[in-house]
């Protein structure tokens, strides 16, 4: 008999503690972003697809060295690069990311000794067009130093 | 025209429009009130404040076909969603909301709201069987049982409430709540008893009215987890959006009939308040009962269909009838 009642009270008691944790809550701030009209900033160690490096002049880190795309698990990497008239360096012309068959690995991050090669913080990229994954970074670096 | 139908018209559109309105925009409250206890904003992208998204979800719902599938009994599947809506909309033929507004007092109106309560479970065994699908059906048989189940002890506190009272109607059950918080039926100080159960007889009333209401944790009926939709499954359009209306239509009722029997009905809880209308106190009482309902759904999860059952016979029930019998002895006593 005892057990009894102490059982619903026990009961209704944790009913109300549970009640009293949601009155706390309703009071709280929003803690969810309304992501199309505002967005996180994505943490540091977010891989995103690969991105170029600059150097201070706004020209690609990379003397084509072709360690990305040897590093390459699935291909994706395909660069070019040619020696102007009496210049030492390669200079890169050509850099194509297939971010279709990309797994954002990050073999050619590692294997970039030249400090070249990043990943970016791009998620939006949502499209209907396998065409839209077919990256040209050396364009996207121009475009960024517009 | 005599003034009587006069009256009567404007009873019927007047209790029609505070439904239709108040299920309209508790849905919103609902949405946003869920929405803060869980930390994000809720409905804000129609309108200020999301205030737009009711009545488009209505104009949604009634641009949509009706659709009846096949092998269903055209006629219950029909009436079901207008039935569920009826005993609300008669509900408030005779609730005072205050001591002047009233469509008709009656002399049994607690009586009438409870046998029209009763009626609203009909709706939904018509709409499960009607459906011919196996979750309604099991959808309908649990909300009878539920509804079989939660309606003695509701009924019983509410007895116990006219044996102190002595009457039945719900103007006079009001007036002898005055004047202050302290001669409200929950108190027991000052009340018409002096039974030091009635705030446990209120939160049996109240969780019956829950029960009653279909509303979690003890929305068995539309389990959705379970039963997909439960009773409605099968229905679109604004036969779904009827039923929809006719839960919230019945929250309504529920914090009425709560409010008039326990929370003073129009009384304000001090004396000195009562340059206040009426009516603002009983609607402030119903939607604090209302935000209540909306915190509890919130807030608990489902039980189960033998828990809802065992609650109600093994623990409502029992207390309910002693509170009965012990309010019984302490009205003979003095």
């Amino acid at each position: 008999m005892g057990a009894y009642f102490s059982e619903i009270f026990k009961g209704l008691w944790s009913l109300f503690i549970g009640m009293s944790i949601t009155f706390r809550e309703f009071f709280k701030p929003v803690v969810t972003v309304p992501y199309p009209y505002e967005t996180l900033k994505m943490p540091e160690r977010y891989r995103g697809h690969v991105e170029l490096i600059e150097d201070e002049e706004g020209k690609p880190n990379c003397i084509v060295c072709m360690a990305c795309e040897r590093a390459c698990p699935s291909n994706c990497i395909s660069l070019d690069g040619e020696k102007p008239e009496g210049s030492k360096k390669k200079v890169l012309t050509k850099y194509r990311l297939d971010f279709t068959k990309c797994s954002l690995c990050g073999s050619c991050v590692e294997a970039c000794k030249f400090n070249a090669l990043t990943f970016s913080k791009e998620y939006n990229l949502a499209s209907t067009r396998k065409e839209d994954f077919y990256f040209d970074l050396l364009q996207r670096l121009e475009d960024r130093n517009k | 025209m005599s003034t009587t139908l006069l009256n009567v018209i404007f009873a019927v559109v007047a209790a029609i429009a505070f439904a239709a309105l108040n299920a309209a925009y508790l849905v919103w409250a609902e949405r946003r009130g869920a929405g803060r206890i869980q930390r994000r904003p809720g409905p804000n992208i129609n309108g200020p404040l999301g205030l737009l998204q009711p009545p488009i979800d209505g104009l949604k719902l009634m641009a949509k076909q009706l659709m009846i599938p096949g092998g269903t009994d055209k006629v219950l599947f029909i009436a079901a969603p207008v039935l569920s809506m009826f005993p609300a909309i008669m509900s408030f033929v005779t609730i005072p909301f205050s001591s002047t507004i009233v469509a008709r007092n009656m002399d049994v109106g607690l009586l009438m709201i409870f046998a029209f309560a009763s009626s609203g479970s009909m709706a939904l065994l018509f709409a499960g069987w009607s459906s011919r699908n196996k979750y309604a059906m099991m959808s309908a048989v649990r909300s009878v049982s539920q509804a079989v189940a939660y309606e003695i002890p509701m009924l019983i506190t509410a007895m116990t409430i006219v044996m102190m009272t002595g009457t039945m109607n719900l103007m006079e059950i009001v007036n002898q709540q005055g004047p202050s918080i302290l001669h409200w039926n929950i108190f027991p100080v000052f009340g018409n008893s002096h039974n030091l159960l009635m705030p446990f007889s209120f939160l049996i009333f109240f969780t019956c009215t829950l029960a009653e209401t279909n509303r979690a944790p003890f929305d068995l009926g539309e389990a959705e987890s379970e039963l997909v939709a439960g009773f409605h499954i099968e229905y679109g359009s604004m036969g779904f959006g009827l039923f929809f209306m006719a839960e919230y239509a019945n929250i309504v009722i529920g914090s009425c009939v709560t409010t008039i029997l326990f929370l003073g009905g129009w009384h304000p809880p001090l004396p000195f308040l009562g340059f206040i209308p009426g009516v603002i106190w009983f609607l402030l009482k119903i939607y604090m009962l209302i935000a209540t309902f909306i915190w509890i759904r919130w807030t608990f999860p489902r039980t189960t269909i033998y828990g809802l059952l065992n609650l109600s016979w093994k623990i409502l029930i029992p207390l309910s009838l002693f509170n009965l019998l012990f309010t019984a002895g302490l009205l003979k006593v003095f």
